[in-house]
């Protein structure tokens, strides 16, 4: 853990989509305990939460999502999109988040991964998008940057999002798992490293962390497929927030870094079931890749939240009219910026 | 990573994939005792020796190897006044094993890069590695977190377009180094005592649009797919710059990589680096680079191929035309870069022939 970044800088924000978490919180509990902990219950869960005595928590329910923001507006953070709620009310710099069917992951020492600590470094250290390290990440210890590797590009860019792993179950679509129902991920990759500038990858909400401070608004609830339901496999609205924030980061000179940390992501659900919903999903991709690759936001938007709704109304116009779940994405990305200014707390200008 | 395989762990593999379809390119000036280390994983394979420095002093081969091997005077006799192009007094010269090559595939390696061990104390057999790196696609339009797709155990992730998922042919492979790491002379300076010991287990795809340093140390590439770009440039004897010969290819064939559509992947497999070059001497030859690379990283970030450059060699005649107009102002070793660049693609269609050619060993 960076010596510079104290503890009450973080929150950990955890969306409930189950109602136990006491095997959840108890197995972080030696890593998450020294931190606030936000926990956001999904709206449509209908059982009482049981959390475990011991730490320091809020939660957050649909009452209360009801009283901040309206309830008309609290069924954007249905499903997995709760989680965006506590993003909204977190008053902290960083935010480190992480879906409630995921446990701390084991090295390949056998050692217990502080899934927090690596977030932070990943995101108190600078990027390097400009110029690929063949190396992987210059800041870590034992390594540099290599020869040939510029020396004006060498201080980096502020590291705005950094986007962890899974080992066991891996965050696959529903047809890939479906096809290979005994692959799990136990290949234990040793690295950190910048996904370069212009870049785009599917960014998974579910083991991530950013600065909350500079590109707080950019994660969002927007994208809600037709049948979205209550298994990753059966959406894609991280995804979509994760397309944005990387045009957002790209635009504004801003890092986000890929790799460790690693969690372990327990089993759940069945993909070949899950199919029949995401297929949907599967579809729009082919729209959203090449759409995202083309954005290209001015030079007027200079701020997190001018980027983010100048993306809106390029979705509008370019997308709308392709399918009416783009259209109303669109709005939803214009009313979360209008929500962000006025229950979230400002960002700051982001730093080179 | 504390030391490398000793030849006994290493275990030949039961077939040799590409055996008689790649060869294997060693730049050397001093002896070629590392092979007996290597022996398991490369005696299947066809050699090509080039032999830089001094060409009256005799290279020893070690028994049992298939090769060819090219000194300065065999250069000279082979390209004429086109030898110009090649190298003299730096390993750069290899790339006349390139040329002269009628293999599909290339590997290449250091005399100084030994067999590596991976975490579980296994040799890692570095050749086969590349290959099936070469022989599985790439994927530069949209980056998988999971690294390479079509490895054991891994897959596209979600949100990975169907479209994509076919990928395009790979030109090349980039492994890295355990030990001494390839740091430039003021790194190395400032850190004398550092060791590359971290193991990632990963190949990845570099994604279009983005430039890396090629490392030229343990470097396979698919000869027919990209060959002629794989220049390396003038360096060494007479050149005002050294250790940037695998750099300037590297910027050249990913630029064309980019533009045709072939992609280039880095990572895995790991060799044991065992030798550091002295500091001093290198910066002495990267002093100028280091200045210069600053000038050129933006201009090939920026080098747009024009729709009608749809073979390699056209692209790096093209590639060759804006070295001259925009770098020439940094300094006129690049006019001169430029003029060979233009003369190895010549000596490369004259020793290259379109059209079938027989496998034969050098006249």
């Amino acid at each position: 853990m960076s010596l510079s970044i104290k503890d009450d800088e973080i929150d950990i924000v955890i969306g409930a989509l189950r109602p136990d978490l006491t095997s959840f919180m108890n197995e972080w509990r030696t890593i998450f305990s020294r931190f606030h902990l936000i926990i956001v219950k999904d709206p449509d869960l209908k059982e009482e939460l049981k959390i475990p005595e011991g730490l320091n928590l809020d939660v957050y329910k649909k009452p209360d999502i009801d009283r901040v923001v309206g309830t008309s507006t609290s069924t954007i953070f249905s499903g997995y999109s709760c989680r965006y709620f506590g993003y909204l009310v977190s008053r902290k710099k960083y935010i480190i988040s992480v879906d409630d069917d995921c446990y701390p992951a084991k090295d390949n020492k056998g050692i217990l991964v502080d899934a927090v600590a690596q977030h932070i470094t990943n995101l108190t250290t600078p990027a390097t998008p400009f110029f690929f390290n063949t190396l992987y990440d210059p800041f870590t210890e034992g390594a540099d940057f290599v020869r040939g590797y510029p020396f004006s590009l060498r201080s980096g860019v502020q590291c705005a999002l950094s986007c962890g792993l899974w080992l066991n179950l891996a965050d696959y679509d529903a047809p890939t798992q479906a096809l290979k129902p005994e692959e799990r991920n136990s290949r234990y990759v040793d690295a950190v490293l910048t996904v370069p500038a212009r870049t785009l990858m599917p960014i998974s909400g579910i083991n991530i962390a950013f600065n909350r401070e500079v590109i707080g608004p950019a994660l969002l609830p927007s994208l809600r497929l037709g049948g979205e339901g209550k298994f990753r496999w059966e959406t894609m609205e991280d995804i979509w927030s994760g397309m944005c924030v990387k045009v957002v980061c790209d635009h504004l000179g801003l890092g986000v870094k890929t790799g460790m940390p690693y969690v372990w992501r327990n089993d759940r659900g069945d993909a070949i079931a899950s199919l029949r919903k995401e297929w949907e999903g599967v579809k729009l991709m082919e729209e959203v890749v090449p759409f995202f690759q083309s954005v290209r936001l001015s030079r007027e938007a200079t701020t997190t939240e001018d980027c983010v709704a100048e993306v809106a109304n390029v979705v509008k116009e370019q997308l709308g009219s392709k399918d009416p779940m783009f259209a109303r994405a669109a709005k939803a990305m214009v009313d979360w910026v209008k929500l962000w200014k006025s229950v979230g707390s400002s960002t700051s200008s982001p730093g080179a | 990573m504390a030391e490398p395989a000793t030849a006994t762990q290493a275990a030949a593999p039961a077939v040799a994939l590409l055996k008689d379809e790649l060869d294997i390119v060693i730049p050397t000036i001093r002896n070629l005792d590392f092979l007996e280390m290597w022996r398991p994983f490369f005696q299947p394979y066809h050699l090509i020796i080039v032999q830089d420095g001094d060409p009256s002093k005799t290279i020893k081969v070690p028994e049992g190897f298939d090769y060819e091997l090219y000194n300065r005077n065999d250069i000279n006799r082979i390209l004429g006044p086109k030898s110009s192009c090649i190298s003299f007094k730096d390993s750069a010269c290899r790339c006349f094993g390139y040329m002269v090559s009628k293999k599909k595939y290339i590997f290449t390696i250091d005399d100084d890069c030994f067999v590596a061990k991976d975490p579980s104390g296994k040799a890692i057999n570095a050749l086969e590695q590349h290959i099936k790196n070469l022989l599985s696609p790439s994927t530069p339009f949209f980056f998988n977190t999971l690294y390479d797709p079509f490895r054991e155990g891994a897959d596209f992730v979600r949100g990975y377009p169907f479209s994509l998922r076919e990928g395009v042919p790979t030109a090349a492979s980039h492994g890295l180094w355990l030990n001494i790491p390839d740091y430039d002379a003021p790194t190395q300076l400032v850190k004398p005592l550092e060791r590359n010991t971290r193991y990632v287990d990963a190949v990845l795809t570099i994604p279009k649009g983005t430039l890396f340093p090629m490392c030229g140390m343990n470097l396979a590439f698919n000869r027919e797919l990209i060959g002629p770009a794989m220049y390396f440039g003038l360096m060494g004897d007479g050149q005002p710059i050294g250790r940037y010969d695998d750099m300037w290819a590297g910027w050249c064939t990913k630029v064309i990589c980019d533009h045709l559509g072939l992609g280039v992947k880095t990572g895995l497999p790991y060799i044991f680096h065992s030798k550091a070059s002295n500091p001093f001497v290198n910066l002495r030859k990267e002093y100028k680079g280091i200045y210069w690379q600053e000038e050129i990283i933006p201009f090939f970030q920026q080098a747009v191929l024009p729709k009608d450059c749809t073979t390699v060699p056209k692209c790096y005649i093209e590639l060759a035309k804006q070295v001259k107009e925009k770098l020439s102002k940094v300094d006129p070793y690049f006019d001169k870069l430029a003029d060979a660049m233009v003369t190895w693609i010549e000596a490369w269609d004259e020793l290259n022939p379109i059209g079938p050619v027989p496998n034969g060993k050098a006249a």
